[in-house]
């Protein structure tokens, strides 16, 4: 008789399964999650998974808290939308983000803004500095020219429809999924405008981390960038680490850094009065 | 790039937008939209939506990323978030157009220039008045096109939009590739030279 004949050993079945490891995975409860960096405390860690090659995850985390991305082999690239958990109709603007602070290369210190004028995140700890504001996200057409196909339910997955999936989870659609930032990979602007991409090799370890402005809604899709000109669909697990803080004081440097971002936390400051 | 317009198809709408007002139009694949910058330097801030499935839009990411290359020209295929080409840019007589300074807006304004700014009219309004009338929202607000709007990025990455590279009568022609709706703001911003810091009307016509 298999050992799935009956629900008696179908039950013993799937609890023999428990305790399995493997690479991709979140660790519950996050406090239980080891290597963290220096001085966080793991009881005040709130998320700790590690994403798969073309997996995604999508998860709300507290004003103050901060969320580390680390592309642990160096080859991840993380395309990212941002929401207010509290009201997801604001939402990560690219064109604002970009235009508001005078330069289309993200990094440490830079800002995050919302379609409404306000900090959603601040990049305060940049280890890479190789980020993409300009190409967005993969999709179905384009992965399935490049690799044959791009389904969720296939080797390919491709971001946009990863997007799909960890926004519906939040009750989100379609018409949600905004332009994205893509991390740890480079696109840099030529001098005839056009687009130039660096997909590495970097090395394993480097890491990015924000500080969430406001309780935050994050989706995250680990998949190749667009215009990676590799054949292969190469890329490798990103580790995703979320720790409380405390909420940005007023001499923040990050906070003061700008006149135009200075206004952008006082907006935030704003709403958050009541 | 063509400086004088090529002849154009039986028009069936002819339009001229007032300074600062939002305009909608249905245009059927295969017909051609042409914009004209009327008196100059007037940016055009413009969005599209697939008229069979409105959550399929235009998305500036995947028209930059599929012809590696951050400015609209002549030859420019405005691609769909899907990844399918909704219009055609067949002429133009500017050298390049915006398509990464987004819509100016109340809130971002706040940013920009300061507080005082907030209560001023923004192309984010127009866009939201414009498509309310379809059942459209704010979610539905996505990175757009900025004709006639000139926005350089320097070798260190600082961007910003600049002195226009447009002049009176010059044009955009635009050929549907599917049926489709545009939303245009006829941008009132006064606080950047993306209009010349005077907002002027456009012309809209559509032919086949």
């Amino acid at each position: 008789m298999s050992s799935t004949a009956t629900p008696y050993a179908a039950q013993a079945h799937a609890r023999a399964q428990a305790g399995t490891r493997v690479e991709a995975m979140p660790t519950v409860p996050a406090s239980a999650a080891v290597n963290l960096p220096l001085g966080v405390a793991a009881a005040d860690v709130v998320w700790d998974e590690t994403i798969a090659p073309g997996g995604y995850a999508s998860r709300q985390i507290a004003r103050g808290s901060r969320l580390r991305l680390t592309d642990l082999a160096g080859d991840a690239c993380v395309s990212l939308l941002i929401f207010n958990a509290e009201r997801p109709i604001e939402r990560l603007n690219i064109a604002d983000t970009l235009k508001v602070q005078w330069n289309g290369y993200l990094g440490q210190g830079r800002l995050l803004l919302s379609d409404m004028g306000r900090v959603l995140a601040s990049i305060v700890d940049d280890e890479a500095g190789t980020h993409d504001a300009f190409c967005g996200a993969s999709n179905q057409a384009s992965n399935a020219r490049k690799y044959g196909d791009g389904f969720n339910h296939g080797a390919h997955p491709n971001a946009r429809d990863r997007f799909s999936l960890g926004v519906a989870k939040f009750g989100l659609g379609r018409k949600d999924i905004h332009p994205c930032l893509n991390l740890f990979k480079e696109v840099r602007v030529g001098q005839g405008g056009e687009t130039v991409i660096d997909v590495g090799p970097y090395p394993p370890g480097r890491s990015l981390t924000l500080r969430a402005e406001m309780d935050l809604i994050v989706v995250l899709a680990n998949c190749p960038h667009v215009l990676d000109p590799r054949e292969a669909y190469a890329v490798t697990p990103v580790r995703a680490a979320a720790w409380r803080g405390p909420v940005t004081p007023e001499q923040d440097p990050i906070r003061n850094a700008t006149p135009e971002g200075l206004r952008a936390f006082l907006n935030v400051e704003d709403y958050f009065s009541r | 790039m063509a400086f004088d317009p090529p002849p154009l198809g039986a028009v069936v709408h002819n339009e001229v937008v007032a300074a600062r007002a939002p305009w909608l139009h249905a245009v059927k694949a295969g017909q051609t939209l042409r914009i004209v910058d009327l008196e100059g330097n007037q940016a055009v801030d413009f969005l599209v939506y697939s008229a069979a499935d409105d959550a399929e839009r235009y998305s500036a990411q995947d028209t930059i990323a599929a012809q590696k290359n951050i400015f609209l020209r002549e030859g420019s295929v405005l691609l769909s978030n899907e990844g399918r080409p909704m219009m055609t840019v067949t002429a133009t007589a500017v050298a390049y157009h915006d398509t990464i300074g987004g819509a100016c807006s109340c809130e971002s304004n706040t940013l920009r220039y300061g507080h005082h700014t907030k209560a001023q009219h923004a192309c984010v309004e127009n866009f939201l008045v414009a498509n309310a009338v379809q059942g459209r929202g704010k979610r539905d607000m996505v990175s757009n096109v900025n004709w006639f709007m000139n926005v350089p990025v320097e070798a260190d990455g600082t961007l910003g939009i600049v002195d226009g590279i447009s002049a009176p009568g010059l044009y955009v022609d635009l050929r549907a590739e599917m049926d489709v709706v545009v939303v245009v703001s006829n941008c009132p911003q006064i606080n950047n030279p993306c209009n010349g810091f005077n907002p002027t009307p456009v012309r809209m016509i559509i032919a086949q």
